[in-house]
Formats: C-alpha cells, sequence, structure tokens
C-alpha cells in the first residue's frame, strides 16, 4: 500500500452490483485513484477487509481473477452489521478496501495437473478467483473438475459463470443441490457435497484437489479424498476465520502458532493437520 | 465452620449434589470461589470477612450449570442476589442446595427460596452512612461539577467489564454493549463511552441491584462504581418504596399495578 | 551495545525530573490513587510513590492507546474523505518508574506491531517514549521475572535504568543511545560511576520454572482438563489482558457522528467469548477453558516459538487484579 498507515483504505466505486441469490450479492469495484489502481496486484487466494465507511469493515475474499486487470470483485452474504451497510449501497457508491492479505494458492506448482475445485454455498467466490486463474492459463493444467453444491437452487451462486463453465468443453462441471433444495426442472445431481464427490470420484493420480465450504462440509470432505487416494499436500483449502486486521496484529485469527490472516487463509491438508482444532 | 465442611461432604458423598461452590484459601492472602466434586477436598472451605466475592455469580454460568447439581456457600450477599436471580426466573429451588452462612459465620440450611426471604426481612439492604454523604455531595453539585466529577473517576476506566462479570445479576447471553444494530453503547473505551456504559448498566439494575459492591471489588482500577448503583438503589426506594429481593413481588421496574400511582400507562 | 554507569545523588534525581519538565516533556509515574499505583501524567515530584512493585495498570498506553485513531473521514454521497492520523501530535513521552519487567514488554510488543506490515502509529509513539526504570529491591509472591528470561536489575527495553544504592543515591545505567543522549543534555547530574555493586541492591526473585521446559511441556497439552479446571472461576473479563504489558489484541470500531466519524483501534481480549465467533454462530473457543488455554499457549508457547521471545514477562499484573483470583504463575507451575 502507498500510505504507510497500514489502516488506511483505499476508496473503491461500486461500478458494478449483482444480486447472486437472496440475501447474496457481488460487487465489481474500481479504484478510485488511477495510480493506485495501476500498481495494484494480488494473487488467487487472497481477500481484503471492507467497509463502508462509518459503520465498520468486514472480511471476504477477493472473488476475481488476478488476470483480470483494472477491477476487483467481492461477493457476500447480508448477515450483520457491516453486511448491511453494504447492502444497502448503489453503484456509484464509495467503500473502503485494505488488502490484498493473506497467501495465495501456490498456482505455478499445479502446472501440468488435473485439478479438482470442491465447494459448498457461499464458499464458492474464493474458489472462483482460482477457477477464473486457472481458466484464464488453461493450457497450463490438465483436467478441470468443479463440484460446488448449494442448500437450493436459488442459493447457488455466480449463476451465469456456472453455465458459462458447464459449456465448455475443456471443464467437467458438476453441481448438486441438498435433497429437498432441488426444483422441478433441476438437472443436476441431488445430495450434499462429499457425496456427490464420492459419487464423481476424480482420479487422485497427479491431481490437486481445493476445497472450500463451511466446517461442516470439510469435516466430511476430507474423509472423502483420503478415501480417494489424495494425499494431504495435494488437498488445498481457504479458513474462513474471524479476521480483522488482516495483517496478524489484532489476534484473532491466531491458531496454534499461526495466523489464518498472514499464514493463511489458503492451507494445505498437511498444514491444517498440524493446527489445533481452534477454526 | 465445620459444621458447613461436614454438610459439604454429606452432599457430595451421597451424591445430592455434584459440586460444591464455596470459599477457600487464593493466592497471597486472598481467598478465591472454589469449586469441588470431591467430599475429601471439602476441608479447603472456609470463610472469613476476606470472602466478599459474589459466587452467585457462577449460578448462571452454562460451564457450570452442567457440572450437575450445585450446592453453595452463601453468606448474605450472596442470598440475596440468590433471591434477585429466583424472582427472575434464572433459578429453580431444584437447582441448588443453599448453604447459609449467617453473619455469625454459622451455618444456615434453607429449605426454600421463601425461607431465605424470611431471614432477609431480618437483614434489610441498609446504604453505609458514608456512601450516603458522599452520594449527597456529588448530588449538590452543580451540573457540569457533577460531570467533571465523573470524568475524572471515569478516566482510568478501560472496558474491561470486570464490573458486569463479577455482578450476578448481568447474565445476559448478549450484552448491550455486545449488540451492534444499532452500536448503542461505544465498544471504545473513550470518556464519553464509558459514561454511557455506567450509567447504562446502572439503570439496567435499577430495582434489582442488592448492593453486594462486586462490581466495585472487581474493577482493576479501584473506580467507585458502586456510588452509581447505591444512588439508583436510593433512587428507587424514594420513588417506589422499601426494595429488596423477593420472590413474591416482582422487579420495581418491572412490574405494573393497577394501583400504581403513575398514571402515564392508564 | 556498551552501558555507560554513572552515580545520581538523589537530590539530582529530583533535578534531573523537573529539567524534564522544564523541557516540556509529559511524564508519566507512579502516582498513588486509591489503593492502587497508576501510571499517570505527573507535573510535580512529590506526585511520585516509590511505594510498589508493580503499578496496576501497564505502561503500554504510551504506544498503544486504548483507543487510536487510524482515521477520520467526511462522508457525502458524492465523495468520502480520509484524514490520516497525525503523527505530528504524538507526545514525547518520558515513562518514569517503570520495573525491569515493564521495560522488557516493549520487547514482544514491538514485535507485534512491525514485522511485514509496521505500524507507524505505534513505531512512532515508541520513537519518543524514553523509558526511564527503576530496579526491585523488593518482590512478592506474584512476581516471576526470572522464571521467564527476566530479572529485577535487567535493562533488557529501558533506555536508562536506575537501582538505588545503600546510600540512598542511585546507579544509573544509560544502555541505549537515547539514554545516553539524555545523560549527555543533563551531563551536570551525572557523576562518575560508584563502586558499590549492583547485585545486593536487587530483590531475590524465585525462579519458579523454566520457560524453555514449560514450551516442551506445552506442546503436548492441548487436551488436557487442567485448563477447565484452573479456569471454572474465570468470569470472561479483560482486567488481565488490558493490565498486561504485553497482551496487544485489538478491535477496529468506526464511531460516525454524522456526515464525520473516525475509525478506532481499542483494545480487545481473547478472554470475551465474543472474540472469535463467526457471524454463523460457530466459535472454535467455545468455553470459557478453550479460552484460558489459549492465553497460556500464545504467551508461552506460540510467541517463543514464533519469535523466540515468550509473550510473558513475569510482572503478576494479572493475577493480582483478576476479581476471580485466577494466577498465571500457578497455573503455569502446574501443569
Amino acid at each position: 500500500m502507498s500510505n504507510p498507515n497500514i489502516y488506511i483504505p483505499y476508496l473503491m466505486r461500486i461500478e458494478k452490483i449483482t444480486q447472486e441469490a437472496p440475501g447474496v450479492k457481488t460487487f465489481r469495484l474500481k479504484f478510485e485513484s488511477e495510480h493506485e489502481a495501476e500498481e495494484f496486484e494480488f494473487k488467487a487466494g487472497q481477500f481484503g477487509e471492507y467497509s463502508i465507511v462509518g459503520v465498520g469493515e468486514s472480511t471476504f475474499c477477493i472473488a476475481s481473477s488476478p488476470t483480470r486487470k483494472g477491477y476487483i470483485e467481492c461477493t457476500f452474504r447480508q448477515v450483520g452489521r457491516v453486511t448491511s451497510a453494504l447492502a444497502s449501497a448503489e453503484e456509484g457508491d464509495v467503500i473502503g478496501f485494505r488488502g490484498p492479505y493473506g497467501n495465495t494458492f501456490p498456482i505455478d506448482e499445479w502446472k501440468g495437473k488435473n485439478l479438482v475445485f470442491i465447494a459448498g454455498g457461499i464458499a464458492l467466490p474464493p474458489m472462483r478467483c482460482v477457477i477464473w486463474n486457472a481458466l484464464d492459463l488453461r493450457e497450463n493444467f490438465k483436467d478441470i473438475t468443479i463440484v460446488y453444491g448449494a442448500r437450493s437452487v436459488a442459493d447457488l451462486v455466480y449463476k451465469h459463470e456456472l453455465e458459462e463453465w458447464g459449456n465448455r468443453p475443456d471443464v467437467k462441471l458438476v453441481t448438486t443441490v441438498d435433497p429437498g433444495g432441488e426444483t422441478p426442472d433441476w438437472k443436476g445431481e441431488i445430495g450434499f457435497v462429499p457425496s456427490v464427490l464420492e459419487k464423481v470420484a476424480p482420479s487422485a493420480e497427479n491431481t490437486i484437489a481445493i476445497v472450500c465450504g463451511p466446517p461442516i462440509m470439510i469435516k466430511f470432505t476430507f474423509p472423502v479424498l483420503e478415501k480417494l487416494g489424495f494425499a494431504d499436500h495435494n488437498i488445498f483449502t481457504t479458513l474462513e476465520n474471524r479476521m480483522k486486521c488482516g495483517f496478524g496484529k489484532c489476534g484473532r485469527c491466531n491458531v496454534g502458532e499461526k495466523y489464518v490472516c498472514l499464514d493463511g487463509p489458503v492451507f494445505s491438508g498437511e498444514e491444517l493437520k498440524l493446527l489445533p482444532a481452534e477454526y | 465452620m465445620n459444621e458447613l465442611i461436614q454438610k459439604a461432604k454429606d452432599l457430595l458423598e451421597s451424591n445430592a449434589v455434584q459440586v460444591v461452590i464455596g470459599y477457600g484459601k487464593g493466592s497471597a492472602d486472598k481467598t478465591r470461589a472454589i469449586f469441588l466434586t470431591k467430599s475429601e477436598n471439602c476441608d479447603q472451605l472456609l470463610f472469613d470477612s476476606r470472602c466478599v466475592q459474589n459466587l452467585a455469580v457462577y449460578l448462571t454460568k452454562h460451564e457450570i450449570k452442567h457440572l450437575g447439581k450445585l450446592a453453595i456457600v452463601a453468606p448474605i450477599p450472596v442470598l440475596r442476589s440468590i433471591l434477585q436471580l429466583a424472582a427472575e426466573n434464572q433459578l429453580k429451588e431444584s437447582d441448588l442446595v443453599i448453604l447459609g452462612v449467617s453473619p455469625e459465620s454459622k451455618l444456615i440450611e434453607f429449605e426454600s427460596f421463601g425461607a431465605i426471604e424470611l431471614f432477609l426481612d431480618a437483614h434489610k439492604i441498609q446504604i453505609d452512612e458514608k456512601y450516603k454523604a458522599t452520594i449527597d455531595k456529588i448530588k449538590a453539585m452543580p451540573v457540569s461539577e457533577r460531570f467533571a466529577y465523573w470524568m475524572k473517576e471515569l478516566e482510568p476506566c478501560f472496558k474491561c467489564y470486570a464490573c458486569r462479570a463479577a455482578c450476578p445479576l448481568c447474565y445476559c447471553p448478549k450484552c448491550t454493549v455486545e449488540n451492534n444494530q444499532p452500536q448503542w453503547i461505544p465498544a471504545a473505551s473513550h470518556l464519553l463511552g464509558n459514561l454511557e456504559w455506567h450509567v447504562m448498566r446502572a439503570m439496567h439494575l435499577a430495582g434489582r441491584c442488592t448492593d453486594c459492591e462486586a462490581c466495585y471489588t472487581a474493577c482493576p482500577m479501584g473506580i467507585p462504581i458502586h456510588l452509581l448503583t447505591k444512588s439508583m438503589l436510593q433512587d428507587v426506594e424514594e420513588h417506589f418504596g422499601p426494595y429488596g429481593p423477593s420472590v413474591g413481588k416482582h422487579n420495581t421496574l418491572s412490574s405494573f399495578n393497577p394501583d400504581d400511582k403513575e398514571s402515564f400507562i392508564r | 551495545m556498551q552501558i555507560d554507569n554513572y552515580l545520581i545523588r538523589k537530590t539530582s534525581l529530583e533535578k534531573l525530573f523537573n529539567n524534564l519538565i522544564g523541557n516540556g516533556k509529559t511524564v508519566f509515574a507512579p502516582k498513588t490513587s486509591g489503593k492502587r499505583v497508576l501510571f499517570e501524567d505527573v507535573k510535580a515530584f512529590s506526585e511520585i510513590t516509590e511505594d510498589y512493585i508493580v503499578t496496576t495498570n501497564s505502561a503500554k498506553s504510551v504506544v498503544f492507546p486504548r483507543t487510536e485513531k487510524l482515521f477520520s473521514y467526511k462522508k457525502t454521497k458524492e465523495k468520502t474523505e480520509i484524514t490520516d492520523a497525525s503523527t505530528d501530535t504524538f507526545p514525547e513521552v518520558v515513562l518514569w518508574g517503570t520495573r525491569p519487567c515493564d521495560a522488557a514488554a516493549f520487547i514482544p510488543l514491538t514485535d507485534t506491531f512491525n514485522g511485514d506490515y509496521p505500524d507507524v502509529l505505534y513505531n512512532n509513539r515508541l520513537g519518543k517514549v524514553y523509558v526511564l526504570s527503576f530496579s526491585c529491591a523488593t518482590c512478592d509472591e506474584y512476581c516471576f521475572c526470572t522464571s521467564v528470561n527476566g530479572g529485577p536489575g535487567n535493562t533488557a527495553g529501558s533506555d536508562i535504568l536506575f537501582t538505588k544504592l545503600s546510600t540512598g543515591d542511585y546507579l544509573a545505567e544509560a544502555i541505549t543511545e537515547k539514554g545516553k543522549q539524555l545523560v549527555a543534555d543533563n551531563q551536570s547530574l551525572f557523576e562518575a560511576a560508584p563502586s558499590e555493586e549492583k547485585e545486593p541492591n536487587l530483590a531475590k526473585v524465585t525462579t519458579y520454572f523454566n520457560q524453555d521446559e514449560i514450551q516442551a511441556k506445552l506442546q503436548n497439552l492441548f487436551e488436557n482438563p487442567v485448563w477447565d479446571e484452573k479456569s471454572r472461576a474465570c468470569l470472561g473479563c479483560g482486567s488481565c489482558a488490558f493490565v498486561c504489558p504485553v497482551c496487544s489484541c485489538f478491535d477496529i470500531q468506526d464511531e460516525a457522528h454524522g456526515s464525520k466519524g473516525s475509525r478506532l483501534r481499542c483494545w480487545d481480549s481473547c478472554g470475551f467469548g465474543l472474540f472469535t465467533l463467526h457471524t454463523s454462530g460457530h466459535n472454535p473457543r467455545e468455553t470459557q477453558g478453550a479460552r484460558w488455554r489459549q492465553r497460556i499457549l500464545h504467551k508461552f508457547l506460540y510467541m517463543p516459538n514464533k519469535s523466540k521471545v515468550a509473550g510473558c514477562v513475569g510482572c503478576g499484573r494479572c493475577s493480582r487484579v483478576c476479581p476471580a483470583d485466577i494466577n498465571i504463575l500457578e497455573t503455569v507451575t502446574s501443569l
């Protein structure tokens, strides 16, 4: 950041708002300062602190790909004070953004491998960044599989992009909804993400699995990956702890010796197993 | 004291209770709350003038309640809090065995909350004369002087919420300050925010506070916040009559009777 | 860095204080307040008390104030203006009367506020602070500095350390460049080093445990009933964290007044239930025992593992103020 005061946010103008699902919106944000827009760089997996100045800050990942310049995107669900204020913002409004914080998906190390993306519900946004990053560099990777599920059809986010991904011949997309969440014309799978993953049974050979979801989904997905033969160091996830400062000082996201905002939020399965169960 | 220890042992041995909450030796020459689950440890129980922490604060904590049925050593301030908690439906008679301790340090076994109320009738809340004098002095100050007085007293407050944590009647699972939609009370500790916090807490205790001074004792900075609660107690008595915890009557400020003299609600 | 030793007479010490005040410096020194001794802004030497083992509160608020304005703003529908915090207004502060444990605490504190993201507000304040510590002639059962690589006459973290000698005068050790400059600016008050040894004038602090051994033990104690047992009486307030000279956890709060306002950084504690609560309702540290464990592990295992410095200086303040008498030394020695 150009300002030595690490707490000062960039000012961003909301260029576009998309209603993804009930209570879930995506903002496309442009830097107010062209100079800042030019200098700004980030990598897949990083997050930021988005704020309505005067109300507070909230932590979301950067949901757009670093290969796309000139803007960043975030997706959030309206649940509390700050997200409610963000949800009432309109296109053209100015919000604050601090970032990029955190570590990144080691996407360079995945060249030449198959990728399996597994996500649930509102956890697709952190995935979306790395999915687009991979698709924009498609020739670097072999097979790409995406398994994504939500509670119901209405809760699926990025519906346009799911369609786009599904129509690509070089991507295998499997979408699912929880039993009872289907609509009469639903053509995808019905079942929880871990069981659908087991059914899809992607090969573990030369494959990296990237998982993101609520704690309960992660809890049941890891054993499935293990069963399918995935080694811990080939599984990556991004943790969603309560974070505030974003740079390892406020103490909230301290888990064991690590700070989720500094040493994470991306952790490999191997690193995750070394953390105490406090996330 | 021996009677108390023996009773505690009996209760644990017969499994009538799973935990005895009492006072035991603490750091240096202090005493502290102890939680006994084995009858042989009951010899750790003691009681003297150093035992001022209000143990009733533990009766609403879920980590303590989950340990099972409780017996609690209860000198008068604790008895008052127990009665107030009962009046507010936070305790049932079947939850507790009460090991009352009289001012002469004798064990009194109470069979019911009603029995406690009867006992406390002879030990009504009395605000000490020295506090009355201080409160009168502050009340006599013109507003600007009074404000300056409190700004000075509240300056060391850093919002640790020890006052809230030690008060048996601050048992709200989500305190008003923890509400951020809207943020009624500022979270940061600046003078105005501190004043808002302490005044709000005193107001929430009006008609409920039993003058145990746990808030003042707990404050790491020694801020005389008990002056606010005592002043509130005086005001409640002045406007609504004699006051004391009672399972029969409802809270002074959260009950209404058609006979009440206030007519605004009619 | 070489330490320069001097003798300073009792009367000259008072003159030094007066010089500092005369030069427009703000001096924070221990002052009696009811039953407690607090670090307060003092204007006269007579306000300072010597009657304390450690002050009730720590001195960290001179570098890490309980409320720090990060920036202020003005907002309309079309425009948001942010005004940076003005570090020029941060005062030069002399901390007079810190103990070696208080001074040592600046090391882990500075570590937290630097790293990959240096906190310019903290660093600016730190740059303007003079730490003038006084060795401990007495200690009590709450003190355990020698168990955490500290000591009653240690110089780490101080600019000048004064030790009272049997004559009533003081050994003055100028440790840092800043300390030496202060001596140079007041040269007439400092005389040639005394011949009396420092050591016999220091308190004898019992060593209760070895930091390295505790670190090793704690590696395997995550799932242990000791955490619930030792924290049963804990009321979940923030007293321990707030009086601790090392604790630095904070919250960020926006405060708006109409179209203007500011973003503040304020003290927070891992002991509060809300600290790690997720919006979903999931709390990684749901019980007070889990939160007590975090306090101990963070101070005695995670911090030393990460940055080679323990997160506890053994001042005992937390145990002294705890309304439920939870004693940190007791917990650590019981492991």
